[in-house]
């Protein structure tokens, strides 16, 4: 298509159509990256060579403000005093900000009202937002801080379990109410099963140490509105959130995210505390201002993985199979709700894991802590319900003298059966128990065993371990209109593509898989669809990139946009050219017209000549998803994402070092989009999931101060950790039983889970080191201290 | 009064002046310079985010190249010098490693990527990468949240294979460059209140301290510079020691070498090694490659970190220190010079000039062992060296060195004096492990509680014994 001829008003519309084709179409087999493509990430070259612009990155402009927010450093108490006029009066201070010069709502909570965005009467945690100061630069900002004269009255705080399970009790109220799941006669089942095995475990907290720390840049606009460009993955909520503060409507404020450097959890609720704050500076003051975290900050003030504690009781027949469970799960929350409530939830659902419970009981009580509010985090409380059966499951074939992995096979949820979950939706697509037959015999589970053996008989000091875990992951928000998702697809009359949608690219391939989604619907090489920025502004009211959701969601709803579009094209083809619809076939690059072929620009080019919209939105809301608190039943999934890993590990018994020599990954994801940006995801997953039962450790002192705020005292994996022996298999046999997009599955957050199984190989080799005597225990994370002082326990006893 | 700061930024000569001494590379990368591919992950370098290549003469017509934590690095130490940073390095097309990345699916949020691809750029360079170990171990200083390391391992193993271009004669052309940017004598760089001062030769830096017995001398900044980017202190007065000629030697004479104060971690690794395996397997996992490439051993014991690795290590060896203050040196044995927590035997003025380390004689029995929450780049919890001199089966001297264990590195006298005369057994050991209770009362922090640190240091001097009498196996890093 000739583009001065579309573009000249005169004779446009009377150019014979015939006229156009001034190039012959292409005839490739097929496009490139297409779904199923293993093409790379659509940033990788940007990436690489550090064009690939992050919040920070983009130029600021003129009078750009920097804003600095002082934290509390008290656990609990009462805000006596607070004098900011030294501070209004240091040096290059432009603005001060404290809860007084709020004029919406003192609040960036996601839900319940009780995120202040500034401390009023009382601090709640050490790191608590005080004030914000805006100055020409940081290091002003950060001086002019210090200079507030704060007074507090100190009050009892809670920072660990026993203390907050005290608090709790006094007060007669925990945090949030209790949620419990009830499947047959739990009690009843447990006292009339041959064999039961009780016990504790804690789990560790998380800290998401995204690479880019929190931000966001607000600039003021007219009457009063403003466009935040933030580093989240829910947009609109910030959006809301801002707009909550400023006392103005949704549509006052436009929020923008092209890219983060990492989230992972971390930035859904809390990026809006820092756009509120910068939003605020800017509106007030009429300039620009940019909120950056340092990292201390940073990891001091946003919320992490909830560290949870569970009781469990499990109840066994004779020959190894599962009467009934009963888990007692104590979440520590922080200071307040955020999304402690779905978190504790999903921690629930998957108490079951992948194993029939044919009765269950599973109690949650959400405490509150005088420490940052804990939140979304990769797995979203799932890994640590997983972590408590699989630590009974442990225990359990300790006990039976069975090995673990045929304890577990025992208890699959079975292919054709339909059984039921504590939460009485019926299992209906389980394939784990042929994926961890597969696993065995791919990882060699039997001969491995068998060297694991030999190798501890005749080493008394390092003691090797060994274990095979499955996963099974619900998919879906469990809060269920949270469920949906936009899309805006614009045809340019070049035939170039314009994508945009409500999901956020945080490193995971959204973006990449979206666009393939959109090429194959076209049948146009992925280059021609350009990615654009997230903003609230073209996809309102979206969901939060979350719960592994957003190609499942937003590749739907893409296509549904992509398809709308394509739809219009055939109808214009089969009335220009009096052709059935039939007749009418996207070829890669091309499009057939009855027995004419024409390049996709050309047609669009046609189309756009004859008033056909080339723009269109899309829409999706997963189907049949419920769930009902009152009965604590429902479907709360649309599927489940299964896999499975094996894990080899060395313990040295003398100091508790450790390291994973071996780990074999075989997950399924349905039918890849893309299994380069899948394994990916597996495998960083993996080692994410590593990092959190092993070497991150949250300490805090007796004053409730964190003091593992950095990468100097929290040990995420380095490479080193990473076993050199890692093979990762997607399953071949995968497919998505749902209609998803492509039949793919989702895969954010179920491979995190695979790490247990390195935890499970711990225990082995702690159990080992015992020489089979005594069943450890060991809480997450499994540091050299913790493995040092579960050897010396098996050692002693018995 | 002073000069600006005169350094060469991709190819481009650029001057410096009115930034106070204490802007880090980093801030003036990515808010002055407006290159903002090197990104700031922690600004304590521990993420390699900010990773950097620097380049300077080698003193024998060719260059010194060093990835860096821009992060914390201060600006005038870029006088005379070249940096390289990851805009450049893609300037005409993608480099063969950055290709790799991109089609080794190694980026996934893309923030710590250039980080890694100067890092793996900078190993390359210095032929440091080899094999997968090489190249696990250049990158033990970057951290990703986001892959699981595998393909960028991969990546870097791609690059490993790719010849290098001859480079000889333009480093030689940029070498003479930067020799005549840096300009003789001491360089004197004034700004914002701040003075930066960095002399080339002991004798002005030996008079210059001793002028300014209040400035803080640094050298790869690897510690000052979080004083600066975490504490938020004032340092008006900075001497420079990095360029210090006599500081930059190792020499060995009469049994023994000497390490000159400003030699790196990364230079002195190589020596060590040679005098003893656990040496090397220290200083490989001292800190990350950047660190390692930074930080000097003179840093290290003036530091008076009770956690610091080396002084451990060379008190078991039987270090002695070199110390200077105007026209006056003296030695003293390494122990001695830690006094208490954050206080040395050091006076106004006096400085740090060089280690001076005995090798072992064949009787001489010794081992290291760093304990640590993580095996990669962490700070140890327990930080053991110990060095027994045999008279046949009995210990004739012993020197047990520990980090981690009290306010200052120190010997466990009481465990020493258990071993002595007696040959070197289980027996002798639980005695040893019982004395040490008496020797040390460690803290409880965020690393590792006190019990932990007890029961481990107890538990090294087992493993000692085991490796010296048996073939059992007993580190975790040995195992396929």
């Amino acid at each position: 298509m000739d583009e001065t001829r579309i573009q000249d008003r005169g004779g446009a519309g009377t150019v014979p159509v015939e006229a156009l084709h001034e190039a012959p179409p292409p005839h490739p087999a097929s496009i490139r990256g297409g779904v199923r493509q293993a093409i790379p990430h659509d940033s990788g070259p940007k990436h690489v060579t550090g064009a690939a612009r992050y919040t920070d990155d983009e130029p600021e402009l003129p009078g750009t403000l920097q804003v600095y927010i002082a934290m509390a450093q008290r656990a609990h108490a009462r805000l006596v005093s607070l004098d900011l006029q030294p501070v209004r009066a240091a040096p290059d201070v432009a603005s001060v900000l404290a809860a007084a010069d709020i004029p919406g709502v003192n609040d960036y909570s996601p839900v319940f009202g009780d995120d202040p965005i500034f401390a009023e009467d009382e601090v709640h945690f050490v790191g608590q937002p005080l004030f914000a100061v805006a100055a020409e630069t940081v290091e002003a900002a950060r001086a002019a801080a210090l200079l507030a004269r704060v007074e507090y009255e100190d009050l009892p705080a809670a920072i660990d379990f026993d203390a907050a399970v005290a608090m709790a009790d006094a007060a007669g109220r925990d945090l949030l109410d209790p949620h419990e799941m009830r499947l047959g006669d739990a009690a009843g089942e447990l006292a009339r099963a041959t064999h039961r095995v009780e016990g504790r475990v804690e789990v560790g907290g998380q800290d998401h140490f995204y690479l880019e720390g929190q931000i966001a840049y607000a600039v003021p606009g007219e009457d009063g509105d403003v466009l935040v460009r933030c580093s989240t993955q829910h947009p609109s909520e910030v959006q809301h959130n801002v707009a909550k503060a400023l006392g103005r409507p949704d549509n006052a404020v436009t929020v923008e995210v092209r890219r983060m450097g990492g989230g992972f959890g971390g930035k859904e609720s809390q990026p809006a505390l820092f756009a509120a704050v910068a939003a605020l500076v800017a509106v007030k003051t009429g300039r620009p201002a940019k909120c950056r975290l340092d990292r201390d900050d940073d990891m001091e003030m946003t919320g992490k993985r909830h560290e949870v504690r569970i009781d469990y009781h499990l109840g066994f027949d004779a020959d190894g199979r599962i009467r009934a469970a009963d888990f007692e799960q104590l979440v520590r929350c922080g200071y307040s709700s955020d999304l402690s409530g779905a978190i504790a939830d999903r921690a629930m659902f998957h108490a079951d894991n992948a194993y029939v419970l044919p009765a269950a009981r599973i109690h949650s009580r959400r405490l509150k802590t005088h420490t940052a509010s804990n939140t979304a985090f990769r797995g979203f409380g799932g890994p640590q319900g997983i972590v408590g059966i699989e630590r009974a499951m442990d225990r359990a074939a300790f006990a039976l003298r069975l090995d673990p992995l045929d304890l577990r096979k025992r208890n699959f949820y079975p292919a054709g059966a339909a059984k039921l979950t504590p939460y009485h939706m019926p299992v209906t697509d389980s394939i784990i128990a042929a994926l961890v037959d597969d696993l065995e015999a791919w990882s060699e589970y039997r001969a491995r065993r068998a060297a694991v053996r030999a190798f501890n008989d005749t080493s008394p000091v390092l003691k090797k371990g060994l274990a095979l875990t499955p996963v099974k992951f619900g998919i879906s928000f469990t809060t269920t209109h949270l469920n949906q998702a936009g899309a805006l697809v614009h045809v340019y009359k070049d035939g170039s593509v314009h994508l945009n949608h409500g999901g956020t690219e945080m490193g995971q391939g959204l973006f990449t898989k979206v666009a393939q989604v959109v090429a194959e619907e076209f049948q146009i090489d992925v280059e021609s669809v350009k990615i654009t920025t997230t903003t609230t502004g073209k996809v309102p009211n979206t969901s939060a990139t979350a719960a592994s959701s957003g190609s499942d969601l937003n590749g739907m709803a893409a296509q549904a946009a992509a398809r709308t579009i394509r739809e219009r094209l055939i109808a214009f083809a089969c009335e220009r050219y009096g052709v059935a619809a039939g007749d009418v076939e996207f070829l890669p690059n091309r499009v057939r017209i009855g027995r004419t072929e024409k390049r996709f620009r050309d047609l669009v080019g046609e189309a756009y000549l004859a008033r056909v919209s080339l723009s269109s939105t899309g829409f999706y809301a997963t189907p049949g998803i419920v769930y009902d608190r009152e009965s604590a039943s429902g479907t709360p999934f649309y599927y489940f994402a299964y896999g499975a890993a094996c894990c080899e590990v060395v313990i040295d018994t003398l100091t508790g070092e450790n390291r994973v020599l071996r780990a074999d990954l075989l997950h399924d994801v349905g039918t890849s989009l893309n299994p380069a940006i899948d394994r990916g995801q597996i495998e960083g997953g993996f080692i994410q999931g590593l990092g959190w039962l092993t070497t991150e450790e949250l300490w805090w002192d007796e004053a409730g101060r964190l003091r593992t705020h950095a990468p100097s005292t929290y040990k995420i994996p380095t490479a080193g950790d990473r076993p050199d022996t890692l093979r990762i298999r997607l399953w071949e046999k995968g497919e998505n039983r749902a209609p998803t997009i492509h039949r793919s599955k989702a895969v954010g957050e179920p491979p995190f889970m695979l790490a247990i199984a390195a935890f499970s190989a711990l225990t082995d080799a702690v159990v080992a080191a015992g020489e089979g005597r005594a069943f450890p225990d060991l809480d997450a994370p499994a540091t050299p201290e913790r493995i040092l002082r579960a050897v010396e326990a098996v050692r002693t006893s018995g | 009064m002073g000069e600006p700061i005169r350094f060469i930024l991709n190819g481009e000569p650029r001057e410096i002046s009115g930034l106070a001494p204490t802007t880090t590379v980093l801030n003036w990368l990515r808010r002055e310079a407006r290159l903002t591919g090197t990104k700031e992950g922690c600004a304590e370098g521990d993420c390699g985010a900010c990773t950097v290549l620097v380049a300077e003469p080698d003193g024998a017509g060719g260059l010194r190249r060093r990835t860096v934590n821009g992060c914390i690095l201060f600006l005038p130490s870029l006088h005379g010098r070249a940096i390289e940073t990851v805009e450049h390095l893609g300037r005409d097309g993608l480099h063969p490693i950055q290709n790799a990345m991109v089609e080794r699916h190694a980026s996934q949020c893309g923030f710590c990527t250039p980080g890694f691809v100067m890092q793996l750029y900078g190993g390359w360079l210095n032929g440091g990468l080899a094999d997968r170990p090489s190249v696990k171990d250049a990158i033990a200083g970057n951290l990703c949240r986001c892959t699981g390391y595998g393909p960028i391992v991969d990546a870097g193993l791609d690059l490993a294979a790719t010849p290098k271009p001859d480079t000889h004669a333009a480093d030689a052309a940029l070498a003479e460059r930067l020799t005549a940017l840096r300009g003789p004598g001491t360089f004197r760089y004034e700004a914002a209140g701040g003075t930066w001062l960095s002399p080339d030769t002991v004798d002005d830096l030996a008079d210059l301290y001793a002028a300014h017995p209040d400035a803080r001398l640094v050298a790869g900044a690897t510690d000052v510079g979080l004083w600066v980017t975490k504490q938020h202190r004032d340092l008006p007065l900075i001497i420079d020691v990095s360029r210090v000629a006599e500081l930059r030697l190792i020499e060995a004479a009469g049994g023994r070498f000497f390490v000159g104060a400003g030699v790196t971690h990364a230079e002195v690794a190589v020596r060590l090694a040679e005098l003893h395996p656990d040496l090397g397997e220290l200083m490989r996992r001292f800190a990350g490659a950047q660190i390692r490439a930074a930080g000097t051993v003179g840093g290290n014991i003036a530091n008076g970190s009770p956690i610091g690795d080396l002084p451990p290590a060379l008190i078991a060896l039987g270090a002695q220190l070199h110390l200077r203050r105007g026209d006056e040196a003296r030695d003293l044995a390494l122990e001695d010079f830690f006094l208490a927590y954050g206080k040395q035997d050091r006076a106004p003025g006096e400085f740090v000039a060089a280690v001076e380390v005995p090798l072992l004689p064949e009787t001489a029995r010794f081992a290291a062992y760093k304990i640590s929450k993580r095996l990669e780049s962490d700070i140890s919890a327990v930080m053991a060296a110990f060095r027994l001199d045999m008279d046949g089966d009995v210990v004739r001297a012993a020197r047990l060195a520990f980090g981690g264990m009290a306010a200052t590195p120190k010997r466990a006298k009481a465990a020493e004096a258990a071993l002595l005369g007696r040959p070197f057994d289980a027996a002798a050991v639980d005695a040893a492990a019982t004395a040490l209770a008496e020797d040390f009362q460690p803290l409880t922090d965020m690393r590792a509680s006190a019990g932990y640190r007890l029961s481990v240091a107890q538990n090294l001097l087992r493993r000692f014994q085991l490796e010296l009498s048996s073939d059992v196996r007993t580190r975790v890093l040995e195992v396929a």
